[in-house]
């Protein structure tokens, strides 16, 4: 670990912590708001007669939908040296598709920390994984994502 | 929709249909209310600015759902999303068009399922592209 490192002992202790789970119901409106939102007109999304003949059986959301759900912040939050975020990225599971009424019930978890020196100065990477499961219990994503802090200052000096 | 891709007619290589998308301010206005996403710059000009952005930026989800309607508009509504991945590597600005675009790396048969992996990307209009990405999908056979 170098010297000047931005990752901190309390941080490193806060990996692999679980937060509380937060849980939404999945309004249908919701998910004809966000397909509209993103430009996708797949009826499976909006259309409840050509959902309902498909193999689905009715309307299920998009891919990308749970980014929408509000997922609790993992358990402990740190004083950042950051105040510019940026988004670096998802890798998505997907187990089970995500339909209207629907219970979905969020946690999420710190997986890892990283940090680069790069185009934006000093550059920290937070790994997140967000999993969302439905009211039976079953997994019906993961979500790992990397959030990018940066100083805006230090962005500015090149 | 009419169109069902099966496993049988995929090759290693092939490209896989473009899908053009064209954001606007008013897109990402969109995003950031259905989203919940209202992080300042991707509609405030100014504070991007502050933030050392040359402009509004797209949401990164934005363009991770881009390219996931890559894929479903592509595996059809008897395919399977297993998983989709995509890296942000640079920024994208409302007012110019994007291209979705990917191509088949891999088919093979595994637990019974017909998976086909493609590697994917969000290209500028000039060729340049901001998002690579990764798919998994499972596609009907018809054996």
């Amino acid at each position: 670990m170098p010297e000047d490192s931005v990752i901190t002992d309390e941080m490193r202790e806060a990996i692999g912590l679980e937060s509380e789970p937060i849980t939404t119901e999945i309004e249908q409106g919701a998910i004809v708001k966000f397909a509209r939102a993103i430009g996708d007109d797949n009826p499976l999304y909006s259309d409840e007669e050509a959902a309902r003949a498909s193999r689905f059986g009715g309307i299920v959301a998009p891919p990308t939908f749970l980014r929408s759900v509000r997922a609790p912040r993992p358990p402990r939050e740190f004083p950042s040296q950051f105040s510019a975020n940026l988004d670096g990225g998802s890798e998505w599971t997907y187990f089970e598709p995500v339909r209207p009424g629907d219970r979905i019930t969020v946690t999420a978890k710190i997986a890892d920390f990283n940090e680069r020196k790069g185009r934006l100065g000093t550059m920290l990477f937070t790994i997140r994984e967000t999993r969302y499961a439905n009211q039976f219990g079953n997994t019906v994503a993961i979500q790992r994502s990397t959030g990018i802090s940066y100083d805006p200052e230090a962005s500015k000096d090149d | 929709m009419s169109d069902q891709v099966y496993y049988e007619d995929v090759e290693e290589g092939m490209d896989i249909p473009t899908l053009r998308k064209d954001p606007t301010t008013q897109q990402l206005v969109m995003y950031a209310g259905a989203s919940g996403d209202y992080y300042q710059i991707h509609y405030d000009k100014d504070y991007a600015l502050n933030n050392g952005l040359p402009d509004v930026i797209l949401h990164g989800a934005l363009k991770n759902a881009f390219l996931g309607q890559l894929m479903t508009d592509w595996i059809g509504q008897q395919g399977t999303l297993k998983k989709l991945s995509v890296q942000y590597r640079g920024m994208d600005v409302p007012g110019t068009p994007v291209f979705a675009k990917g191509a088949v790396s891999k088919k093979y048969e595994q637990d019974g399922e017909h998976i086909v992996e493609c590697d994917i990307r969000l290209e500028k209009e000039d060729g340049q592209t901001t998002t690579p990405g990764h798919a998994i999908v499972a596609l009907p056979s018809r054996g």
